[in-house]
């Protein structure tokens, strides 16, 4: 598949929470192209500082209007130029890159932590199946817009968060063993920080249920030719960028 | 676009590798140049130098590979490639598919690897062979190779015993002078010096106080390492006869031309490539406006202007 560079031009953005925020970019190439799953890197300069562009999964899309989301958490210097860009300001944007979800199954579950739960949120919206519920896994109840978000693109939003103060107390793993039981998934999608995605290939796997995991690892490239975000899959070394970021649990053996 | 008339002012001869532009790619930095099809013509640009390229497929180092620094970035890839047969067998018959000059990288633990590898490649497709006696991330050779002058030497006769295509040696910058190396593998046989490679540094995360890289230390590139990389090119190029190919944090026309000025006869765009995965085709336009702007004809003519004696 083709992937661009272009410079994308800032529709809007706006704070979802004190440190997560979502950005409309329009760039009619990522837009009409970009499957869920996928991301792009960006730049917000053309200086040496910050250097390498930064990878952010696609949010959503608007393939008639030719924009598309992403939505972010401030932690470092180019998340912190982007929180600062206005409308009308532009955005280099390199992708779609990477190989997005396999969405060839019926009923599905998407299970996803923190900005993890950003390309789940395209998945949602772009899912042929019949049904989709999510489990969120947040830190506190300021993080439960992903509930407002979710909630017009599944037919079950399931919340936990680690202070219980909305949803479930605990993690994503607490209610899962009952949800996979009662639910009837015939596909599990996960991402968010590793040690969660672990725990809940961990309890997945056993039930035979496919599940797709969405990897992320510091890039370089982002084109597989720096070799930065390589792992180990089955008889071969695999790149999380060009190979991934979403594999079949199992596919990857150290990640 | 470069047309014609540029080109014909671009088109440079390194030893006996001619090339359309004066422009390649540092290895590592450009995996084997397929990667950035959709972004470059690879049809219109010098060379491609491909990932360094050993004896056994090496899966690299654990842990972070890459990190941010100030106008830089610090990795320890570890050398991972799939290996020198299935380079020939896979890639190499897909580059041959493109009007370009093909330099691979390679790494041997011994002078004798690199003799064999040497060998292996004198095949139809390939145009010269680099050899990185400078690696700062592998435990075995690598970097040991390129500080010692006897060792450096040894490499490159081992190389050049068994090849016809060019012989590029690549230095090292971790060393107190690099006009002794230099001097030492253009006696041992080699066509042409290729510098710099990183420079080795290492990065501590205050928050863990552990090491960022999983390597502990890694190899410095980028737009922080551009001076030295000048000034060593510049050294080099008064101590030898021998062309260079410049490189070290190049990430526009105009640092290309402080390359050149100082002595090289081409040059190679690295992690610059990850900001923009155009540049080392585009890099080709902005050389060829300077030297019509400035009325030199050819690029050689540009080459070594900076040194004391012009
Ligand atoms: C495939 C992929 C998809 C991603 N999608 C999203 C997303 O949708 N939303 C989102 O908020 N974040 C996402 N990330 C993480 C995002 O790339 C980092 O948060 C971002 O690079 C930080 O940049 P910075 O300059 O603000 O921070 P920096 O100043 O570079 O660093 C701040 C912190 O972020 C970490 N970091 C920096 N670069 C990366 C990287 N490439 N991968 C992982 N950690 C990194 C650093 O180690 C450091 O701890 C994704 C990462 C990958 C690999
Ligand atoms: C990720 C990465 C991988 C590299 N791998 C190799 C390699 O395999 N062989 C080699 O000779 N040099 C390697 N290098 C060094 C570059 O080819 C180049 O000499 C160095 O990065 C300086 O140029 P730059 O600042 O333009 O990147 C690598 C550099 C980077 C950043």
């Amino acid at each position: 598949m083709t992937k661009y560079l272009v410079d994308g031009t800032i529709l809007g953005q706006r704070s979802l929470s004190p440190d997560i925020r979502v950005m409309e970019i329009k760039a009619p190439e990522i837009a009409k192209t970009a499957e869920p799953g996928q991301f792009v890197t960006i730049k917000t300069n053309h200086l040496s500082v910050p250097l390498l562009r930064r990878p952010f999964g696609v949010a959503g899309v608007d393939r008639e209007k030719g924009s598309f989301l992403l939505i972010y958490r401030v932690v470092g210097e180019t998340t912190h130029l982007m929180e600062t860009l206005k409308e009308g300001d532009s955005i280099s944007i390199l992708g779609p890159l990477g190989h997005g979800f396999d969405r060839t199954h019926k009923n599905a579950l998407l299970i996803g932590g923190g900005v993890g739960l950003a390309p789940l949120h395209f998945l949602a919206a772009d899912y042929p199946g019949a049904q989709v519920d999510v489990l969120i896994g947040a830190r506190t109840a300021k993080e439960l817009f992903w509930t407002e978000l979710f909630r017009d693109k599944t037919r079950r939003q399931i919340e936990t968060t680690d202070d219980g103060t909305w949803g479930i107390k605990g993690m994503v793993t607490t209610p899962l063993p009952e949800l996979l039981k009662e639910g009837q998934y015939d596909c599990v999608y996960v991402c968010g920080p590793s040690p969660m995605m672990r725990a809940v290939v961990d309890i997945v796997r056993p039930t035979g249920i496919p599940c797709q995991i969405s990897l992320e690892k510091y890039m370089g490239c982002g084109l597989g030719a720096c070799l930065s975000c390589t792992c180990s899959g089955i008889g071969r070394r695999v790149k999380v960028c060009k190979d991934g970021p979403v594999f079949w649990a199992g596919e990857v053996t150290a990640w | 676009m470069v047309n014609a008339e540029m080109m014909k002012r671009l088109s440079v001869k390194v030893a006996g590798l001619s090339m359309k532009t004066p422009v390649t790619t540092a290895s590592g930095t450009f995996g084997f140049g397929l990667e950035f099809a959709d972004f470059v013509d690879l049809n219109q640009i010098g060379a491609i130098t491909v990932k360094g390229t050993t004896l056994k497929p090496r899966p690299g180092n654990q842990g972070q590979r890459i990190v941010e620094t100030p106008s830089g970035i610090l990795n320890c890839v570890g050398l991972e490639n799939p290996g020198v047969e299935v380079f020939l067998k896979e890639t190499l018959p897909k580059l041959k598919q493109y009007d370009t000059r093909v330099i691979v990288n390679i790494d041997g633990d011994s002078a004798d690897e690199y003799g064999e590898l040497a060998a292996m490649l004198d095949v139809d497709g390939v145009d010269a062979i680099e050899l990185n006696i400078s690696c700062p991330n592998v435990a075995q050779g690598g970097l040991a190779f390129g500080t010692s002058c006897t060792a450096a030497a040894e490499v490159v006769k081992a190389a050049r015993a068994r090849t016809h295509k060019t012989v590029i040696t690549k230095l090292s910058p971790n060393v107190t002078d690099i006009t002794e190396i230099a001097r030492a593998v253009e006696a041992a046989g080699s066509d042409a010096i290729s510098l710099i490679n990183t420079l080795v540094g290492m990065k501590i995360d205050i928050h863990t106080r552990r090491p960022v890289l999983g390597n502990t230390m890694g190899g410095l590139s980028g737009p922080a390492v551009r001076p030295v990389a000048v000034r060593m090119v510049y050294q080099v190029a008064q101590a030898v006869r021998i062309p260079i190919i410049g490189m070290g944090g190049i990430a526009s026309w105009e640092d290309a031309i402080e390359f050149f000025l100082a002595g090289a006869s081409a040059v190679a765009v690295g992690t610059a490539n990850f900001q923009d995965p155009r540049l080392a085709q585009t890099i080709s336009e902005g050389i060829a406006s300077y030297l019509i702007e400035n009325h030199f004809d050819s690029i050689q003519d540009l080459v070594g202007l900076a040194l004391p004696d012009r």
